[in-house]
């Protein structure tokens, strides 16, 4: 499906450098723990994996345009309660699902709509956002988590295809779409525009306000089918579940090279970034490092990723020159 | 000229040798510049010739390589900005470096303001911006925000900065690019005020009028070498746009002969507030008409306001004789009409993008199938226009970020002209742009023309409206207050109009 022109450009671009990353840290840990190759352990890495970088996806696109999101992971926590609901009161779980990742795009849509029509920042509409669902999925739920759900829903998360947890296949099937949404779709040259240079894209006609209303509708929805899959993971609805999953997506993002100024960045960044995140995580508790400590490393790597980026974009700046 | 006063030129500045590299290229390859004290020091040159490496090396911006410096006969580091302005260099940015959020007079005095028992003395940083910005001639409200001002006042505001450093070198990039007649004249009797007190002027520009107006000795570069220095009073102009781009250029706009067609554009009776009063005016296909008048006169509204950016309160706007309604820039670009705009940077191009993505970015979805970009057609729209344009770039897929002022324009053209426009209006279309491309600017104008599209020019710079323009149109305080046929116009005449005589 990629030209050779293509993965050359892959392999030139800021990619190459966070998937270097990557690599030198998985043989790090395979040296450090001989578990850490193991099949069980990686496909458990890649699952777990899977939760934050499918919000990481909506928040790549969020960033693009040189927004922000900080609403995805109580969305996340609306979601699953939506879901649960509907589940607790008979609904089919296919229609629960679609109930619930709507409510996620609407949710999401309306954060657009606050940004392009009203004259609130993303980081303010968004705020609030975060504390509307959340509220709303603790009034939803009472408080307390909903369980007891049919077997279909838990399958999403138990069954295997081709050979890999269908959570993994999932989330790498939304990654192909969306990297071929940025690459290939008027949609995705919009976004690069938007975030590049506003202004000169509405003068170029370019329907901005819409445009920007999708995005935060996908942003939503992406939130809503990592829902899906934490519901079905856990084979519980909670109204608690998300907290500071806005923050991972932010992190997998920023590690993968995405400016937060927007304009520039790509979803296999994001992803190399998000599998950066839990190879990490479950290294350092492989190691016996305490939870403590792992969220000073993980600190440390989000700085330490954003200042090499740096770096390395300057120096091509100048030899551009 | 203020240096004859002195006994003998004592040199205020010397460079020697500068070198300086940035991966890949060599922007200075051991350049010389001698500046006397009293003098305006011309430094000219096509972009990319090292004018601003130079400049930015002796401001203390960028660190050279090689090369020494002396002020005053000592040798100075000026390894910091905080160090050059120690030794009183001060520069005027040609890209304005002012605080939008902050008012005029703070932003004057940002960084030195100046206090009265540890507190900021508002009153008396009003009243010594007021003196400066008076000195300038410029009608600015010291208390208002940047953000509010156009660009050449903004400018203003920057000269006066300057000016409160009390510099004894004075670097000026292109200060005028965004003035009109009158203001850049009261800045020339600035400029022969400071020179008088000793200050030495290092003068960028591309304008070989006031370069000729104002200057004592011009230093051509090109290619980050020295290439001439000579008194002004023996320069020639054709010489020195031959030594610039060591080829020759004809520094005239080259007269055309078109035959025009039928009204394209009709603007019938436009008003907006106290901005526009009941403008009408028509352009027909293949002619180009020019809009003269002073800064904030009204001529950038009424291209807003065509192209659907801004409402109005009244105004019919014809194309080909059917009035159409345009709410927004897409209601515009479907009527056929396109906009490169006064603002490139911030308003023409998505900078972080490529050539190509910028040239096809309005016609996308003449482009797309479902939604999915047709790349090979994208890429070929893109390299046709590289072509006709003679855009210099090596591939579609380079940055806009990366290329000159003058190749960036062509793009904007280019981006127009992809959407088939039959008629543009331009808005400063050769501002800060070099001799070189804005020969090929004008010439693509007339190209354009002669191809059938109506044109509806904008510009500060005089000469370049009476040069291009079929007809002139003069406005003053939001009203056409002049028609001109291209026999009939002259500086003069426009000037009147302009100002109200």
């Amino acid at each position: 499906m990629m030209s050779s022109a293509t993965v050359r450009r892959i392999v030139r671009g800021r990619e190459a450098g966070t998937a270097i990353g990557l690599i030198v840290l998985c043989i790090g840990l395979w040296i450090a723990t001989p578990y850490f190759a193991t099949a069980a352990n990686l496909s458990n890495v890649a699952e777990q994996s899977a939760v934050i970088g499918v919000i990481a996806i909506g928040m790549t696109f969020v960033i693009l345009t040189g927004g922000i999101d900080l609403s995805v992971g109580s969305l996340v926590a609306l979601v699953s309660v939506v879901i649960g609901s509907a589940l607790q009161r008979g609904v089919p779980v296919f229609a629960a699902v679609a109930i619930g990742l709507l409510a996620g795009a609407v949710c999401g849509a309306l954060n657009g709509l606050m940004i392009t029509r009203g004259p609130l920042p993303p980081f303010i509409a968004t705020l609030g956002m975060m504390s509307v669902a959340r509220g709303a999925a603790l009034l939803l739920s009472d408080g307390r988590p909903i369980s007891g759900f049919p077997d279909g829903l838990r399958a999403l998360a138990t069954s295997d295809v081709l050979g890999a947890p269908a959570p993994v296949v999932m989330m790498l099937t939304l990654y192909l779409l969306a990297y071929l949404v940025l690459t290939r779709t008027v949609f995705g040259r919009y976004m690069y525009a938007i975030g590049g240079n506003e202004e000169a894209t509405a003068l170029a006609g370019v329907n901005v306000r819409r445009w920007k209303t999708v995005v935060y509708a996908i942003s939503g929805l992406s939130a809503g089918v990592c829902a899906v899959l934490l519901v079905a993971r856990l084979n519980s609805a909670q109204p608690i579940a998300g907290i500071g999953y806005e923050l991972d997506a932010i992190a997998a993002v920023v590690i993968g090279g995405t400016s937060l100024l927007g304009g520039s960045g790509s979803v296999i960044g994001t992803l190399i970034g998000a599998l950066i995140m839990s190879v990490l995580r479950n290294g350092l508790n492989l190691l016996g490092v305490s939870s403590y400590l792992q969220q000073v490393a993980i600190g440390v790597v989000i700085i330490a990723a954003v200042l090499i980026d740096m770096a390395l974009r300057r120096r091509v700046q100048r030899s551009s020159r | 000229m203020p240096t004859e006063t002195l006994p003998e030129p004592v040199l205020a500045l010397q460079m020697r040798g500068i070198r300086k590299a940035f991966p890949g290229v060599q922007a200075l390859a051991g350049v010389d510049l001698d500046v006397r004290r009293g003098e305006v020091h011309v430094l000219l040159g096509e972009n990319g010739a090292g004018k601003s490496t130079l400049m930015k090396i002796l401001s203390g911006a960028l660190p050279r390589d090689a090369g020494t410096i002396e002020i005053d006969g000592r040798a100075a580091a000026l390894a910091s900005p905080r160090e050059a302005r120690g030794a009183r260099i001060a520069i005027i940015h040609q890209e304005l470096a002012l605080v939008p959020e902050m008012t005029v007079a703070e932003n004057i005095f940002l960084g030195r303001a100046p206090t009265r028992f540890g507190l900021l003395d508002q009153p008396a940083m009003v009243r010594e911006a007021t003196t400066l910005l008076s000195r300038l001639g410029a009608n600015i409200n010291p208390n208002v925000l940047v953000a509010s001002l156009s660009i050449a006042q903004q400018q203003l505001v920057e000269i006066a900065r300057a000016l409160s450093l009390d510099a004894r070198i004075l670097i000026m990039d292109e200060p005028t690019s965004a003035l009109t007649e009158r203001e850049s004249t009261r800045l020339f009797a600035t400029i022969t005020g400071l020179t008088a007190r000793g200050t030495a002027i290092v003068y960028i520009s591309h304008r070989l009028d006031e370069i000729f107006a104002i200057g004592d000795r011009i230093t051509v570069l090109r290619d980050g070498r020295n290439v001439a220095t000579q008194e002004v009073r023996q320069a020639d102009r054709r010489a020195l746009v031959r030594l610039m781009a060591n080829r020759d250029v004809d520094e005239l706009v080259p007269p055309t002969i078109r035959t025009t067609g039928k009204p394209r554009l009709r603007i019938e009776g436009l008003s907006h507030g106290s901005t526009l009063h009941n403008v009408s005016f028509s352009v027909r296909s293949g002619e180009i008409v020019g809009f003269a008048g002073l800064l904030g006169a009204g001529r950038t509204e009424i291209a807003r306001a065509v192209f659907g950016l801004e409402p109005f309160d009244q105004g019919t706007v014809f194309v080909d004789e059917r009035p159409v309604e345009i709410r927004s820039p897409r209601d515009a670009i479907a009527a056929g009409i396109g906009f490169v705009t006064e603002d490139r940077k911030r308003e023409g191009l998505v900078l972080s993008r490529s050539v190509r993505d910028n040239v096809a970015l309005p016609i996308l979805k003449r482009l797309a199938r479902l939604g999915i970009v047709h790349r090979t057609a994208e890429t070929a729209i893109a390299e046709s226009s590289v072509r006709d344009l003679n855009i210099r770039t090596p591939s579609v897929r380079q940055l806009a970020q990366n290329l000159s002022g003058g190749n960036q324009q062509k793009i904007v053209l280019a981006k127009w002209l992809a959407t088939g426009a039959r008629i543009l209006f331009l808005d400063e279309p050769t501002r800060g742009i070099d001799v070189g491309s804005k020969q090929e600017i004008y010439a693509l104008i007339n190209e354009l023309a002669a191809a059938g599209v109506a044109i509806v020019l904008m510009s500060s710079d005089l000469p370049e409206v009476l040069g291009l323009s079929d007809r002139v149109l003069v406005m003053r305080e939001g009203r056409i207050t002049g028609e001109f046929t291209r026999a009939e116009a002259s500086a003069e005449r426009v000037m009147a109009c302009a100002v109200g005589i």
